[in-house]
């Protein structure tokens, strides 16, 4: 109980040039976040250079909770590669490996068709109606490494969005109350 | 600057930093591992050559695949995950590949194998460009590790053929 007391002292003694210092220190903190973000996003060529596995459709090699290590590169898409991809229209990517690949002589474009590897069938039924293969703009990377249990922290937050508030406003109220 | 908060906080950084270094000593080992994978796969039988009742060419045959992938695992090996697929090149596709079987191979002991198998996944051209087609048989490999960076390669095998005609 004299832990709340002494947060609601500190609160009281603050004075302007401190918290706004404090909220300078803040945002500087939340910019470099962002800036290495960004710099990982042109080092791996992809628009998200990590993803969480989301289902169990790759186990046992991936498992719901893990962090996948993303990059795109210019070269071909080839059968065997790990790719990660999004359905025109829909929001979530999805991570299968490829199985068929035919590439045209003349423009070099290709189509794809994947399949995770715990399931009994390819990825036809997933794809939009009517839509047969996957092509190149389809493919927002390749999966080049991986990290267990990392990824339990968002799918935590992102499902129970209470958890999230709570560390947040945890956090801010270090930052108001830290003496520093 | 003693408080369970900072002191919490000292340690949850300390042991974020000491784990995520020694993800990336792990997977720097797998450098260092002497790999020698090794392959054959035959044909034993092509059991229907046809053309589907909608347009395209398909394919059913019996393969016999012995494999040695033993020296693919290292201790930071959760997984090797083994295909083989076909590649032809047609008039219209400069490249084509198509997936006709895979294993999940979980450790060292189930590594080295012999099976005798009809093709598990269907093999469909984009047309009808498979008769007397010749096209090679690779044998594909992705390792997945505990942690760290994935390695995939493959044996190439040419010299398969397709019949001239359907059957």
């Amino acid at each position: 109980m004299g832990w709340i007391g002494e947060t609601v002292d500190s609160i009281k003694s603050i004075k302007i040039r401190q918290l706004l210092t404090q909220a300078v220190t803040l945002g500087m903190i939340v910019t470099s976040a962002l800036i290495i973000w960004k710099a990982m996003m042109c080092v791996t060529g992809t628009e998200s250079p990590v993803v969480v596995v989301l289902s169990g459709s790759m186990e046992p090699g991936f498992q719901r909770g893990d962090i996948l290590l993303l990059r795109m590169t210019k070269d071909p898409i080839r059968t065997g590669e790990i790719v990660v991809f999004k359905i025109d229209g829909r929001d979530i990517p999805i991570v299968h490996r490829v199985i068929e690949v035919h590439e045209r002589k003349t423009t070099g474009k290709v189509d794809v068709l994947t399949k995770g590897d715990n399931n009994d069938v390819d990825d036809i039924d997933l794809y939009a109606d009517g839509q047969m293969w996957l092509h190149r703009h389809h493919i927002m990377g390749r999966a080049v490494g991986f990290l267990p249990y990392v990824g339990w922290v968002t799918i935590i937050m992102t499902e129970k969005p209470i958890i999230k508030y709570l560390l947040i406003g945890a956090m801010g109220l270090l930052v108001i109350t830290s003496k520093d | 600057m003693h408080s369970f908060g900072y002191r919490a906080n000292a340690l949850l950084t300390f042991s974020v930093t000491a784990l995520a270094f020694i993800c990336a000593i792990a997977s720097f080992s797998d450098k260092f591992s002497n790999q020698n994978p090794s392959a054959e796969i035959q044909i034993l039988n092509i059991n229907r050559l046809k053309k589907q009742s909608y347009g395209n060419d398909e394919v059913s045959l019996t393969l016999d695949i012995s494999a040695d992938l033993q020296s693919l695992f290292t201790w930071n090996t959760k997984q090797v995950f083994a295909f083989v697929a076909a590649e032809y090149e047609t008039s219209k596709n400069s490249l084509n590949q198509v997936s006709l079987w895979d294993v999940i191979i979980p450790d060292k002991e189930h590594a080295k194998f012999r099976i005798q198998t009809s093709n598990k996944y269907r093999f469909i051209d984009q047309g009808h460009n498979l008769r007397g087609r010749e096209f090679n048989l690779t044998l594909h490999w992705h390792v997945m590790p505990k942690t760290g960076k994935m390695l995939a390669d493959k044996i190439v095998m040419p010299g398969y053929s397709l019949p001239d005609a359907y059957k």
